[in-house]
């Protein structure tokens, strides 16, 4: 069985994303940027399931420019056995992102997609349902606990009451959440393997996907920042303080 | 415990900054000339090349026109022209301008980002063929069985606080090399022991360092004067303790800030980060500001020694190249453009001679050494305090350094005071109110991150000595004189004690510095810990 991990390049989550003064975007520049977590967390489910003997191969997918090369060369690193990078300036919205996921899963036919449940920079979470939807095949979303057995995997999932366990047949598209696994460490001899590893480039004009973007942006804003505050030296001047406020 | 695994390389070069990128692009070059081909890696701690790396920076461009004809067409993403230089000495509430030192005039000079830097020439470096591992530590030095260095040992991932080995842990491998060139950077614990063993400092004056601390801001629209450079001293320093800042006008409305406290200081309760805080806040500094926005902070400590504290610089196996070795120019207050030259020059010694053999004869004849030689009595002229100190400057400067005697530098360590031998100044430090609050928020603009769950890397020999001996003496300065707030006394239940937050850790080294002990011991943690600076 072939698993098809999909991984997105996005700004290092230990970095501080600030807005652009324009509000075009975030400001990404010398920022350090990473494999989004949860796709890395994807990428270690489908490791661990090729070392269990379960999968045959397991393929890394960006989409983006040749900047994301960096990180589907440290998935090969991970242990991925091969990479494709869908070439696109374009920054695309999940919708038109399933679509080119669906146009490599044609080509690919894999047992298994394991995405990140979703990216850190968009936090849209829409992704790997669509692609399910799109490609008429089940989803397990939030999965915390995956179990291949033969035709069908029993993955559970972290909901707001708890956890729900399901099956679901494959092929399928499971999308992980974070008490998945722990990504393992690089080793530095695999970062040399990895540079021999194909790294496949498809032009995004090629798979002809639409890309109709159905969300506009509007404008990027930070949060609203918090006032100051005073301090008061009893609880009379508290309450004065807060009588003048009108909140009491 | 298990073999480890082995990669072996021509060269190995420890710390991708300016020295060691240079030495790297350098050595390919001549491969290609010579037709040769030397297998390189650069091993750096950092997540991301740059990321460690933090500097004014107002560099020298003819050394990256020697190693990179062409850069200027391809600049790095921050790179501004010089513009006016400014220098001011500044009083509690005033300042006044005062001539620009010969050295201090940088026309034709550009503002840069050390960090940006670094990133833009390691993609340089790896086209050519070398090999840049970013996230790994060179944790230990492997030796030969005849004592000489044979490669590095890289740190191992995935041990908890306790020593055990998570389940995610992986040994970390050895590298091999005939040779190894170090390019930590000021005070790289690794050059630290190979100083230590084979005794290069024998016979030059101690190792003097300062403290600097930066910050990048955006400040409100139309403030910035792109290409300005100023520098001031005086405030909010005393006369005995040597210093001043920087601020460095970049584009899009930002600018560079920063502070640098000579280590030398005497006064136990001095605080190099507030003394940097109080600069900020001063009336005719504020403005600049005020209505801005904190971009980005980080520490560095600054090699001052100069010529006569430059250790010999090679040893069986190695060699020290950049600010491991000490060649930053104190007056210039410039070291990348010495770094840079100290990288090819490496890089022609090996290609000629594939070894460490009379490399630091190579060295003591080149210009980096004739321009430390050039200024080697400035710094130590302010051991006697600021006046005597501009005063033996401008004796320096006019006499181009030809003054028969060379004054003698001294420990850092040792030239802190204790608590009954020193009354500290009456500073006047004022209430302040631009960001950041205190150390701790200032370490959230480093965005620096260390997995909890790692042995602590700051080794203090024995934590007894902080409660009692230390605090007697000195009043633990570790909590002063660490910009991150890695050093508290708390005191619970069981008494006082010394904790370390190493998590806050922004890898500086002061404190393997200036501890009065010596007892600190900066070791690498987990790769890719550490700050990730952007642009610093």
């Amino acid at each position: 069985m072939k698993i098809l991990v999909g991984i997105k390049r996005v700004v290092d989550f230990n970095v501080r994303v600030r807005v652009k003064p324009d509000g075009s975007g975030v400001d990404t520049d010398g920022a350090k940027m990473s494999i989004n977590p949860f796709d890395e967390i994807a990428l270690e489910e489908a490791l661990r399931l090729r070392e269990a003997g379960i999968a045959s191969e397991v393929i890394v997918i960006s989409i983006g420019d040749s900047s994301c090369q960096q990180q589907l060369r440290t998935g090969l690193a991970m242990g991925a056995d091969r990479a494709i990078q869908v070439d696109t300036d374009i920054h695309l919205q999940p919708l038109a992102a399933a679509r080119t996921m669906l146009a490599v899963i044609e080509t690919e036919q894999p047992g298994l997609v394991i995405l990140g449940k979703q990216a850190i920079d968009d936090d849209n979470n829409q992704t790997g349902q669509m692609l399910a939807a799109l490609w008429n095949r089940p989803q397990a979303t939030f999965a915390s606990k995956v179990v291949v057995a033969g035709d069908t995997a029993t993955v559970t999932r972290e909901v707001d009451a708890g956890l729900e366990t399901i099956e679901v047949d494959l092929p399928a598209v499971i999308t992980t959440d974070l008490r998945l696994n722990t990504p393992r460490f690089v080793k530095l001899p695999d970062i040399m393997k990895a540079k021999r590893k194909p790294l496949e480039v498809i032009a995004f004009t090629e798979l002809a996907v639409s890309n109709d973007n159905n969300i506009q942006i509007d404008h990027y804003a930070p949060p609203a920042v918090r006032e100051k505050g005073i301090m008061v030296d009893s609880a009379a001047a508290l309450v004065t303080e807060l009588k003048s406020r009108g909140l009491l | 415990m298990s073999e480890r695994e082995i990669m072996e390389y021509d060269v190995i070069i420890v710390g991708a900054g300016p020295a060691g990128l240079a030495c790297a692009i350098r050595l390919k070059q001549l491969d290609v000339i010579n037709s040769t081909n030397h297998s390189i890696c650069i091993i750096e701690k950092a997540a991301e090349i740059g990321a460690h790396s933090l500097s004014g920076a107002v560099i020298e461009p003819q050394p990256l026109d020697d190693l990179l004809p062409g850069w200027r067409d391809n600049p790095p993403s921050m790179c501004i022209p010089a513009g006016e230089d400014v220098f001011l000495l500044l009083s509690k509430t005033g300042s006044r301008k005062l001539p620009t030192p010969p050295q201090g005039k940088n026309h034709g000079n550009f503002i840069v980002s050390l960090g940006a830097l670094c990133a833009w020439m390691a993609p340089q470096a790896e086209a050519l063929g070398v090999d840049i591992f970013p996230g790994y530590a060179a944790s230990a030095i492997h030796y030969l069985a005849d004592g000489a260095v044979g490669g590095v040992i890289i740190g191992d991932m995935g041990v908890a606080e306790d020593g055990s080995h998570k389940p995610t842990f992986v040994e970390g491998i050895e590298i091999h090399a005939p040779l190894t060139v170090l390019s930590e950077g000021c005070r790289g614990h690794l050059s630290k022991q190979l100083i230590e063993k084979f005794a290069l400092d024998k016979g030059c004056d101690p190792q003097t360092y300062g403290i600097g601390t930066k910050e990048l801001w955006r400040v409100a629209p139309g403030k910035s004067q792109p290409g300005k450079i100023q520098h001031s001293i005086g405030w909010p320093l005393d006369n005995k303790t040597y210093g001043g800042s920087f601020i460095y006008h970049l584009d899009n409305d930002r600018v560079a800030v920063g502070f640098v406290s000579g280590l030398d200081y005497q006064d136990p309760n001095f605080q190099p980060w507030e003394a940097f805080q109080q600069f900020k806040n001063h009336p005719d500094i504020k403005p600049l500001f005020e209505g801005g926005e904190i971009l980005s902070a980080g520490a560095r400590a600054i090699v001052e020694g100069g010529y006569q504290s430059l250790p010999t610089t090679q040893m069986p196996g190695a060699i020290l190249i950049g600010d491991a070795a000490g060649t930053l120019n104190v007056p210039k207050i410039k070291g990348v453009h010495q770094a840079i030259r100290g990288g090819m020059l490496a890089a022609e010694h090996l290609s000629e001679t594939d070894g460490s053999q009379g490399f630091d004869k190579k060295l003591r004849a080149s210009p980096i050494m004739a321009e430390l030689k050039k200024v080697r009595n400035i710094r130590p002229g302010f051991h006697r305090g600021l006046w005597a100190g501009l005063f033996n400057a401008a004796w320096e400067t006019i006499s181009l350094g030809y003054s028969p005697w060379t004054l003698k530098n001294r420990s850092d360590h040792t030239a802190l005071k204790k608590l009954n031998d020193y009354t500290s100044p009456e500073r006047n430090w004022i209430k302040r109110d631009l960001a950041p609050r205190d150390r701790l928020a200032s370490v959230y603009f480093a965005t620096t991150a260390h997995d909890e769950d790692q042995p602590v890397h700051l080794k203090v020999a024995d934590t007894n000595i902080c409660i009692t001996q230390c605090t007697e003496e000195y009043g633990n300065p570790c909590t002063r004189f660490c910009p991150a707030n890695v050093y508290e006394i708390v005191a619970d239940e069981a008494g006082k004690r010394l904790q370390i937050n190493a998590a806050n850790c922004v890898h500086c080294k002061t404190c393997d510095i200036k501890d009065p002990y010596q007892i600190i011991n900066w070791v690498t943690p987990e790769g890719g810990s550490g700050p990730n600076y952007q642009n610093l």
